[in-house]
């Protein structure tokens, strides 16, 4: 075999090693969801069958009959839980990207006392644990009275991730050239419109993925939800998975088709908004 | 179409004074350009008359209008920046008609300058594409049109060609000096680039540290610095400069070399003065070999030895030594020099300059 055969033989060889390697480490990745999706279809028996059943023998929707029959048939207020959910997650992300624009812009474009300390106190909120804040924050909630209400949630959430969105923020509008708004200021605009003109349709990407990040955390955050939440007032998805576990049994199954409902929304969400992630949009601003 | 007059004009950050108190006249339709080293004040200067940064101290008026406190969009200017600010998410059309669309002008009107304008500067057929589609001097175009939509009392250029290559920047620098004619506007130009400052302007502006050291028409600075650093800083190759003592009617240098001194300088200064002497490379030359003046009064001629030549085709940089160090002179229709050849040089002492070595100024009465 000549040296251009040989090296042809070689790159299919390392293409499909490549291609073996994608698989599997997608498979690692995807086979949770997967095995969720499963199970959310399969009897229990199969589900807990030792050693597993890696290929279903029942597939029914059974379960996710049951779960939106009502309570006392063996369901869960699960509409209840998907609008305190949305209600929650909307408001708080809203919220969250308000302030996050705001603080983020202003750490990236002005110059003020004690600049680099409040950003390195707001990045150290992000250090202590959620878990550690839900006992203090149960008493203050209690003695406020807000326990079990869509605003005590709703102040949790916009506290967690305002920090986050203020530090993504900042970095995309550091990116939109100064210039660019002092040309639009130049060509007419007030500094209000040169933002909104400008600056924004330029970091947007960015924000719709702080935007993203600060809606996930709110929608799939658990371990304070279940402290701070009591009834179908408040409870929010993720805290309705424990209507699955009894003292002596779990229902697997209404547990896995509660987490697929879960995560249809925040998949399309997600689906949506990606495509409008396009990076290099200001390219062609500057020299270059 | 405005005057621009700086009364005093201050720009200071916290103890820091960047400008101190510059006064400047620019007549209505005049092309003026702001040139000097890096930091010497001249863009701060530039965006404190845009109105992009505060002024600490002293009056910005823009015909006849005092503009200290208004913004930038109450001072009906325009500006083409260094880095020509298109907006990346807008079409060459939408960047060009943006002005107008955010004063609400109507369709058809937008339409009519937007046409106009493209029609100048050759963008007709670039109307659609966005900015990350342009080359570097496309962009450059765009931008400057955008300045001309607004049709503004006054332009403000921002180094606008220091970031194209060299050929572009020529070819653009002949553009800008073309729209200049055809609009007629007031221009302030901010460059480091002496060329484009010598060949654009109708008036240059020297800045050296915050202050204005000179200003004057392009044939002013160059054949008549005020200062050193003028004298200096405009010419290219750059004006020999060398300190020297005067001493018996004589300039006596530190190594022991003299010539003598230029007789125009004569009454103004004695004996023991200490001066800077500045002779252009066009002043000094090999016999038969430069410019003359016309009036031969003053050649001093002197044999010197070549230490480096530099062909430039129809002429060559001659760098001879005198006085411990390289004087650099302009051979015309150059004659094969090599170093180590001693060259009969003859320099014009009536075109010479000479400083003060203690404050910088011109000695010239």
């Amino acid at each position: 075999m000549d040296q251009n055969s040989l090296h042809r033989v070689g790159n299919k060889a390392l293409g499909i090693v490549h291609g073996i390697g994608l698989f599997l480490a997608m498979l690692v990745i995807c086979l949770p969801g997967i095995w969720i999706v499963l199970s959310s279809l399969r009897p229990t028996v199969e589900i807990m069958a030792k050693p597993p059943v890696w290929i279903p023998q029942q597939l029914s929707l059974d379960a996710y009959v049951a779960m939106f029959s009502g309570v006392g048939q063996g369901g869960i207020p699960v509409l209840d839980y998907f609008r305190n959910s949305l209600i929650i997650s909307v408001t708080s992300t809203v919220i969250a990207i308000v302030i996050g624009m705001a603080g983020g812009y202003a750490f990236a474009r002005y110059r003020f006392r004690a600049k680099s300390a409040m950003f390195l106190g707001l990045m150290l909120t992000r250090t202590v644990p959620g878990i550690a804040l839900s006992l203090p924050l149960f008493f203050v909630f209690a003695r406020l009275g807000i326990i079990d209400t869509h605003f005590g949630l709703i102040l949790v959430y916009v506290a967690l991730n305002v920090p986050f969105t203020v530090w993504l923020i900042d970095g995309f509008f550091r990116q939109v050239p100064k210039d660019l708004a002092e040309a639009a200021q130049i060509d007419g605009c007030t500094r209000w419109q040169a933002f909104w003109q400008v600056e924004f349709p330029l970091a947007g990407p960015g924000i719709a993925s702080a935007g993203i990040f600060a809606f996930l955390t709110s929608w799939n955050e658990f371990a304070l939800a279940s402290q701070l939440t009591r009834s179908i007032n408040s409870k929010t998805l993720p805290v309705g998975l424990l209507d699955y576990t009894a003292e002596f049994t779990i229902d697997w199954r209404g547990m896995c088709a509660l987490a697929v409902v879960m995560v249809i929304p925040a998949l399309t969400l997600t689906f949506i908004v990606q495509k409008h992630l396009v990076g290099g949009l200001t390219s062609g601003a500057v020299k270059g | 179409m405005a005057t621009v007059s700086l009364k005093n004009l201050t720009k200071s950050y916290g103890p820091v004074a960047v400008v101190h108190g510059i006064d400047l006249e620019v007549a209505d339709r005049e092309f003026i350009a702001l040139v000097g080293p890096s930091g010497c004040g001249k863009s701060t200067t530039l965006r404190m008359i845009a109105g992009l940064e505060a002024i600490s101290d002293g009056i910005i008026e823009i015909g006849g209008r005092m503009v200290n406190d208004l913004p930038p969009r109450s001072r009906n200017i325009s500006m083409v920046f260094q880095s020509y600010a298109l907006y990346p998410h807008m079409t060459v059309r939408e960047n060009l008609g943006f002005s107008l669309k955010i004063a609400g002008a109507a369709k058809e009107e937008m339409d009519r300058r937007v046409a106009e304008a493209s029609g100048i500067l050759g963008l007709d057929q670039l109307l659609d594409r966005r900015p990350s589609q342009l080359s570097g001097g496309q962009r450059q175009r765009v931008a400057m049109g955008r300045a001309i939509v607004r049709d503004p009392d006054v332009f403000l250029f921002d180094e606008p060609l220091s970031n194209l290559d060299a050929k572009l920047r020529t070819q653009m620098r002949t553009e800008i000096k073309k729209l200049h004619a055809k609009v007629r506007s007031t221009v302030i130009y901010v460059t480091h680039d002496q060329v484009e400052a010598m060949t654009l302007a109708d008036r240059i502006v020297i800045m050296r540290d915050g202050f204005i050291e000179q200003v004057g028409t392009p044939d002013e600075v160059f054949r008549r610095p005020q200062t050193r650093f003028v004298a200096g800083f405009i010419g290219s190759p750059p004006m020999n400069l060398h300190e020297a003592v005067v001493d018996d009617g004589q300039l006596l240098f530190a190594s022991g070399e003299r010539l003598p001194l230029p007789s125009q300088f004569k009454a103004n200064v004695g004996t023991g003065d200490k001066v800077v002497f500045g002779l252009r490379p066009d002043d000094i030359y090999p016999t038969g070999h430069g410019i003359s003046s016309g009036e031969d009064v003053d050649v001093h001629q002197v044999e010197l030895p070549v230490t480096v030549t530099e062909p430039l085709g129809n002429e060559t940089l001659v760098f001879a030594e005198f006085n411990g160090s390289d004087w650099v002179s302009r051979m015309l229709n150059p004659k094969p020099l090599k170093a180590g050849d001693r060259v009969k040089m003859s320099l014009d002492l009536s075109q010479a300059h000479l400083f003060s070595a203690e404050t910088g100024r011109t000695l010239r009465g």
